[in-house]
């Protein structure tokens, strides 16, 4: 039957996640994962609910073992939840079978991981150009693809090294490159600064937050309030569940300068900067 | 403002617009622009204290300038500032004092005060970032200081989530 819906049968109901589902690119409801161990069940997710629109940038943060990598891995079919739904374009994909999922992750998801996981035998050229290939496109079309990413993440010169001879930054760009390659729909990053220094971990916020405003949908793991804070919303986990789901508004530029925020509630009396009349 | 004016004027006299204008191009955006006025009330009071001494220059077809410059009382005063260490930033004790004091006062729980204190951190770190990739990226001396001000506010909400760990 096409251009038509099909009609319900008598008694059945529509499921009620797929008219939500139907706006949000990525909507997750009542998800939990339990890892069964020798030392017993570790209830890792306990009950999310989150929803990721089309084009929005979202930060999943809180402290180590607040469930926030294995909630991105539930997203990204690398674990399957012990209950809950997923539901990612308006399709339902938390039953799907490990070469489905496969699949979808060439089509629909970009990956970034904190250490990168490039190939390490293949030059910067060929990671990149490896989705591409893998999901049917011609060489010339990879290639093609392929030079566009690298001049947009500044990487032209570096197409026919091998990553190990990269700086983390670098290797880091080269990654967000293959991820994409297939202009995934959805870009999910754990912690993609976590291995970074301070100036490397700038620029990869910062092309983060380019192909955001070129219109990319992202979720992000991470525990560093200066990669959150890039996002258009920040949810905070906290023991497998959410505890706080916020629109980040930044102060009016003009009133945060880093002195105001050094001497924010410093010392009474004295909280105020050095350049302040005495 | 009176130990900055006073190491600018080290190297060699100047008047306060120089001042001012030396202050803005050492900090960049990280510090909010010195207002004109309060160089000069600062420079009086350093007089008036005895750091500083100053005199009127006669310019032609415009109104005198006063040039300002350190006295021996001024040069020890910034050697002893410069020699002795300085104090840390404090923990954020207005903050804390409401989370400490919230099963008494019973206005709010202390799960909802810990996402407020985090929504605000997170909504200055923007800021910071904002200012940073910004007009101030050349300036060193500026990122240094917006880079102090990110640890201190990571420190910060670290800081949250242990009293979330230990006390929600």
């Amino acid at each position: 039957m096409i251009g038509q819906a099909r009609p319900l049968a008598a008694g059945q109901a529509r499921p009620l996640a797929a008219s939500a589902a139907g706006t949000a690119l990525l909507r997750v409801a009542g998800l939990t994962k339990v890892f069964r161990g020798d030392g017993g069940a570790v209830h890792a997710v306990r009950g999310v609910d989150l929803s990721v629109a089309r084009g929005e940038f979202v930060a999943v943060t809180g402290p180590s073992g607040s469930g926030k990598s294995t909630l991105l891995h539930l997203v990204g079919g690398l674990e399957s939840p012990s209950s809950g739904e997923i539901w990612l374009g308006g399709k339902r994909v938390d039953g799907l079978s490990q070469a489905r999922w496969a699949v979808l992750r060439r089509r629909q998801i970009g990956f970034v991981f904190q250490f990168f996981n490039l190939v390490s035998n293949m030059t910067v050229a060929d990671n990149v150009e490896l989705p591409a290939l893998m999901s049917g496109a011609t060489r010339r079309q990879a290639r093609a693809r392929r030079e566009e990413l690298l001049a947009e993440l500044g990487l032209t010169s570096k197409a026919g090294a091998a990553p190990g001879r990269l700086s983390g930054g670098e290797q880091q760009r080269v990654a967000l490159a293959r991820a994409l390659a297939n202009r995934p729909s959805l870009l999910l990053a754990d912690e993609p600064t976590g291995n970074l220094d301070s100036s490397n971990s700038g620029d990869v916020l910062r092309l983060l937050t380019r192909v955001h405003d070129q219109g990319q949908a992202i979720l992000l793991v991470t525990h560093e309030a200066r990669a959150a804070c890039m996002a258009d919303r920040v949810i905070s986990l906290f023991d497998g569940m959410v505890v706080d789901d916020a629109v980040v508004f930044p102060p009016l530029p003009s009133s945060t300068t880093a002195a105001s925020v050094l001497r924010l509630g410093g010392d009474h009396g004295a909280g105020r900067s050095s350049l302040d009349p005495c | 403002m009176r130990l900055p004016l006073l190491a600018l004027l080290a190297k060699e006299p100047a008047h306060g617009y120089e001042l001012k204008s030396l202050l803005e191009q050492t900090f960049g955006q990280a510090y909010p622009s010195p207002n004109i006025g309060q160089v000069y009330v600062t420079l009086q009071r350093l007089e008036r204290d005895g750091l500083v001494r100053s005199q009127d220059v006669v310019q032609a077809a415009r109104p005198n300038k006063r040039v300002y410059e350190l006295t021996p009382t001024g040069r020890d005063a910034l050697a002893a500032w410069v020699e002795e260490p300085s104090d840390g930033p404090r923990i954020r004790d207005d903050f804390f004092m409401k989370l400490a004091l919230s099963p008494l006062t019973g206005a709010t729980d202390q799960m909802a005060l810990i996402n407020r204190q985090r929504r605000h951190y997170l909504g200055l770190m923007r800021g910071l970032s904002r200012l940073a990739a910004g007009a101030d990226r050349g300036n060193p001396i500026s990122k240094l200081l917006i880079e102090g001000a990110m640890l201190h506010l990571q420190a910060d909400l670290d800081w949250l989530e242990r009293c979330q760990e230990e006390l929600v």
